[in-house]
């Protein structure tokens, strides 16, 4: 099993959950983190103090998926989470021990 | 000169005039539009601190009204619109002790009872104070600001208010204070006794406490913009009260200084935008919010001497003069917090030394300034009046702030300060968004005693 996290663009999730939907993955885990990159921050001012906001908000997606999907779940992220601009996020896959599923006591791929 | 305050109060013997009951309408609605200021303001400052000490800066405001509004019925009122003990300085302290000798029917202020002029006046001296809290945000302790705001309106604004408020009547029965007779300056609302006050007892205070931790390297942004716009617009509300109340009267004064203050300030508000566009590149929330209060200040002295056009240049100037006033802390190294000195300061003495070239006889006030033909006579009073207040309150609040600090202890400690003021000083915070302490369970809260009871089913 793997889990895929992936960084992106907020106004990508709509896009990217769909994209998963279609690849039958039923279930992410999103947080609103921030960070930077190569975009970096951008500059606030207020009463003409000027603040450098170095942390832009993202979304971080999180997904458990089966060793054999891997290859299909990240191209889709990919595709839908690309704009082309500096900023659009990372994808990357690490792999998982075991899943248990709270509610049965099910593990690993029936837990998923 | 027609001035637009009426003599003081006083019995109606010898000046036989009615209650007018349009009049005591509008100042008892004007009172109570003066009022909303204050917490106008706290939540105007409030949104301008960051989310960890919204609570103390809000606390600031709110203990000036509790504290000042006592202090004005006991003995404030007294000292301010009592018959003058010599040379202008002071009103009889004892003469209207605890509002004594103000109840009956025949105590009347011009057309109006002399309640509602002591209601209208106290909420002048609350906002006053609390105007001073903006410059010492985040690292100021509560109790010692109370003794503060007590002090200082003992030993700095009822005397001023004396000097500026204060009329001599009509038949000599009272005397009033010396800028208001004497010097004859104009301080219609409050430039002086209000703005330039507070403004520089915030330098003052400034001085006395120091920089916060971090200042101005780390960033201080403000936490909630609308919340400062909100304040500002209550601000605004409230100061159709605050000025075109303080004619007293519901007439042709009220009418000029109401117009006056709604162009005036919109003028403010444009040039400060103005500046920031061509200096920054934006215009901003912030930049409207304070463009408000800067044309607000600056019209509050002149509303009942210049015409709406000179309202105007007089909002405009101020405007952009405060815009750029408020880099000038950076420059000299003061943690004006929230820019009273840039703001109320600076936009106290634009609007008093204003009026000296743009007062038109057309105005209630019925005086020419320089720019219409009345030579400098109007310029020199206006200019006396601004620095005679600014540097009695700059020395006693410097004097005042320095006793607190040595006694009790004004600044909070550095781990309070860094922690956060609200829980520091008021064991409360702000906001509670999310999960962890919104509300669900095992957010890590636990009720662990206190006087208040646990109720069935509380989530604690």
């Amino acid at each position: 099993m793997k889990l895929v996290t992936a960084i992106i663009k907020p106004f990508t999730l709509d896009d990217v959950k769909a994209g998963l939907e279609q690849l039958g993955v039923h279930g992410m885990t999103v947080s609103e983190v921030q960070g930077y990159g190569r975009q970096k921050g951008h500059t606030e001012v207020y009463r003409g103090a000027e603040y450098a906001v170095d942390f832009v908000p993202k979304l971080r997606v999180e997904v458990l998926i089966d060793d054999s999907a891997t290859e299909k779940v990240v191209e889709a992220l990919v595709e839908a989470a690309r704009t082309g601009k500096i900023g659009d996020g990372k994808v990357w896959v690490t792999p998982v021990d075991t899943v248990v599923r709270v509610r049965t006591g099910e593990r690993g791929t029936d837990a998923l | 000169m027609k001035q637009g305050l009426p003599m003081l109060p006083g019995n109606r013997s010898a000046l036989e005039v009615d209650v007018n009951a349009g009049d005591t309408a509008w100042m008892l609605t004007s009172a109570a539009l003066v009022l909303l200021m204050t917490p106008g303001l706290a939540f105007f400052y409030g949104g301008m601190v960051r989310s960890k000490s919204v609570l103390n800066m809000l606390m600031m405001s709110m203990g000036a009204l509790g504290l000042v509004g006592v202090l004005w019925v006991l003995y404030g009122y007294s000292m301010a619109f009592g018959n003058d003990v010599g040379g202008g300085l002071l009103g009889a302290p004892f003469e209207f002790l605890g509002l004594n000798g103000l109840l009956g029917a025949d105590s009347l202020a011009g057309t109006i009872p002399s309640t509602v002029f002591v209601a209208f006046q106290a909420m002048f001296a609350i906002i006053t104070v609390a105007l001073i809290s903006g410059a010492i945000a985040d690292r100021a302790r509560f109790g010692p600001w109370l003794l503060f705001a007590g002090l200082w309106a003992t030993v700095v604004y009822f005397p001023v208010a004396h000097w500026v408020f204060a009329f001599d009547a009509g038949d000599g029965s009272t005397v009033g204070g010396w800028i208001a007779n004497q010097l004859k300056a104009i301080d219609f609302a409050g430039g002086t006794a209000v703005h330039i006050n507070a403004g520089a007892a915030g330098l003052a205070l400034v001085l006395v406490l120091g920089k916060r931790i971090g200042w101005p390297k780390e960033p201080m942004k403000p936490h909630n913009l609308p919340l400062v716009t909100l304040g500002a617009g209550l601000l605004w509300f409230g100061w159709f009260g605050f000025n075109a109340g303080s004619a007293l009267t519901a007439g042709t004064t009220a009418g000029v200084t109401f117009v006056n203050t709604l162009v005036a300030t919109s003028a403010a508000m444009l040039a400060w935008l103005l500046v920031e566009r061509v200096r920054d590149g934006h215009a901003t929330t912030l930049g409207a919010a304070s463009g408000v209060v800067a044309g607000l200040v600056a019209i509050t002295p002149a509303c009942s001497s210049v015409t709406p056009v000179g309202a105007i240049l007089i909002g405009a100037i101020t405007g952009a003069l405060c815009a750029l006033a408020i880099s000038l802390k950076y420059k000299l190294g003061y943690d004006d917090s929230l820019d009273v000195v840039g703001v109320h300061l600076v936009g106290g003495l634009a609007g008093t030394v204003l009026i000296g070239f743009f007062a038109s006889d057309a105005a209630p006030a019925g005086v020419n300034g320089l720019f219409y033909g009345g030579g400098v006579d109007q310029l020199w009073r206006q200019v006396v009046g601004a620095l005679s207040v600014l540097v009695y309150s700059f020395v006693l609040s410097l004097a005042l702030g320095w006793i607190v600090q040595k006694t009790v202890g004004f600044r909070a400690s550095a781990e309070a300060e860094t922690g956060g003021i609200d829980e520091a000083e008021h064991a409360e915070r702000g906001y509670d968004f999310g999960g962890f302490g919104g509300g669900l369970r095992g957010s890590g809260t636990v009720h662990t005693g206190g006087k208040a009871p646990v109720l069935e089913g509380s989530n604690q």
